[in-house]
């Protein structure tokens, strides 16, 4: 999902006509010591407050830890991990599943958990998920909903000619028009790829009337800013997108386990909401004095 | 497979070829922009063009400004306005006319501009208007500069027009946009290909107007012969 995130990135590189897909490594660089743990994250701010609450819980419990945040795309920083230069990074159980094995078809956490042991390579594994999740969701207005009654996705069957705007990528993923034309029957959706992860564009569209449905990721803050009713997914057509510990496996020590799963046990979707209106709202809190907020707040430092 | 042989195997699919999302309609919507743009700022810059060019007031106003303009990036702009406007086609338009104005602008006032004095004088003594100056003097012989005004401000516009799949239109810049959002490197690869092609048909064309334009010229006799 983080690589949706970056679309709007990524698109600035493409036009001006730099295929940004063959660039340098940023994360070359030195093994971790043995005895130490090097966090990693994804380039975008909600990875790197869950990197920052791992680092700094994991040193509270005396193990030496490194950070090594914002590295960039999953293909880079999973190609780290790998190498050694990172040892644990955050990461979201539905893409990394489908990192690992495209072909994947499970969409819901259990189903995910399980398919995950299996797709992992030998020398990573993951840990508890949290029950927080990150993922794509359809947003409508609260007067659009009440107007027509929508509660599910699947009411959006009531709608003709149904306007929907999302990242580019909606029209052929497997949880974009195609699932939403097979797994619940909506047929002929207006769609308008509009190319900024659910941000403010795509919001002014869908407060606009220029599009019904808004794909907006579930831990968006203007989600609750502006009382957008979340349709609900019984079919679970959209991936579960758990946080959960991903982690070299010659660093999971049962002590560092003891210290994340804690930290998966207390970690909630509304916290991930929380934070990111924190980081993005009007006081710009840095992720490591969010990460400390967090963790003094749960009683896990 | 290499990038080569996946993007030629991309732009020779039939099903490329047809439809809302094939070649032929995305490169009529991308020729569409274009055109737009290239209308709009040509109806603001050419006149205005014209009249800095034949008073030569506000001349310094109009290189500082047309300079200014040359340097906001037009996705940055482009971001700017549909955040205020919404999504359609209101906000790429006013970021491509932006990206035109400067090069329609110069090339007007330049082409008015670099008529010999002594020709303008001359026509001034045989009783000509301003009017019949501009319209019969300077615009004639300033006409290969004009025109290289519009050449440059068309293949600036139809390169940059990939902008507006940004905010939902179509075009050439949707294989782009969608191509980067899956990691589909031939659809992006292809509609480079077909972005470039276009360019380089439309400067071919804007060549030939411009020599066209320099052969109805005059032949420049030296003074006093």
């Amino acid at each position: 999902m983080f690589t949706r995130k970056l679309t709007a990135v990524a698109a600035t590189a493409v036009l001006g006509l730099s295929l940004a897909a063959c660039g340098g490594d940023p994360t070359e660089g030195e093994q971790s010591a043995s005895d130490t743990i090097t966090v990693g994250s994804a380039a975008f701010p909600e990875n790197e407050i869950l990197a920052e609450i791992y680092a700094q819980a994991l040193e509270a419990e005396g193990v030496k830890v490194e950070t090594k945040l914002n590295i960039g795309a999953r293909e880079v920083y999973i190609k780290a991990l790998q190498n050694g230069e990172i040892d644990l990074v955050p990461e979201y159980s539905g893409n990394l599943l489908t990192y690992f094995d495209p072909e994947a078809t499970a969409t819901s956490p259990e189903q995910i958990d399980d398919a995950l042991d299996d797709a992992l390579p030998e020398d990573l594994e993951v840990l508890d998920a949290s029950a927080a999740e990150d993922k794509d969701s359809l947003n409508v207005t609260k007067e659009f909903a009440e107007k027509n009654g929508l509660t599910t996705i699947a009411d959006l069957k009531k709608i003709d000619g149904l306007k929907l705007g999302a990242n580019p990528e909606f029209k052929t993923r497997s949880y974009g028009i195609p699932g939403l034309e097979k797994v619940y029957g909506i047929t002929g959706i207006k769609f308008t790829p509009i190319s900024d992860g659910g941000g403010p564009a795509t919001l002014k569209a869908l407060l606009d009337g220029k599009v019904d449905v808004a794909d907006i990721y579930s831990t968006t803050p203007s989600i609750v800013e502006n009382d957008l009713v979340t349709l609900e997914d019984p079919e679970n057509l959209i991936a579960a997108q758990n946080v959960i510990p991903l982690i070299a496996d010659k660093k999971a020590s049962d002590k560092v386990e003891d210290v994340l799963d804690k930290i998966s046990a207390e970690l909630t979707t509304q916290d991930l909401l929380d934070l990111n209106a924190k980081n993005q709202g009007a006081d710009k809190a840095k992720p490591a004095d969010l990460a400390k907020q967090w963790l003094t707040d749960k009683g896990l430092i | 497979m290499s990038v080569v042989t996946d993007t030629v195997e991309w732009l020779t699919d039939s099903v490329r070829w047809s439809g809302d999302d094939g070649i032929p309609h995305r490169l009529l919507e991308h020729v569409g922009y274009t055109a737009e743009t290239i209308a709009i700022a040509a109806v603001i810059a050419v006149p205005l063009g014209f009249w800095i060019g034949h008073t030569g007031r506000f001349r310094s106003v109009a290189v500082a400004l047309t300079g200014a303009m040359r340097a906001l990036p037009t996705l940055g702009l482009l971001t700017l306005i549909a955040l205020y406007l919404g999504i359609g086609l209101t906000p790429p338009l006013i970021a491509l006319v932006v990206l035109a104005i400067p090069p329609l602008l110069a090339g007007a006032y330049a082409g008015v501009e670099a008529v010999d004095s002594q020709t303008v004088d001359a026509a001034r003594a045989m009783g000509f208007t301003e009017w019949q100056i501009l319209t019969r003097v300077e615009i004639p012989l300033g006409l290969p500069i004009i025109v290289g005004g519009i050449r440059s401000a068309v293949l600036q516009v139809v390169a940059t027009a990939t902008v507006a799949a940004y905010v939902g239109l179509g075009g050439l810049g949707r294989y782009l946009i969608d191509g980067q959002a899956v990691s589909d490197y031939p659809q992006m690869a292809g509609g480079s290909v077909v972005v470039v092609a276009l360019a380089l048909v439309l400067d071919g064309v804007f060549a030939a107007l411009q020599s066209l334009a320099s052969g109805r010229r005059p032949a420049a006799r030296p003074v006093g012969a």
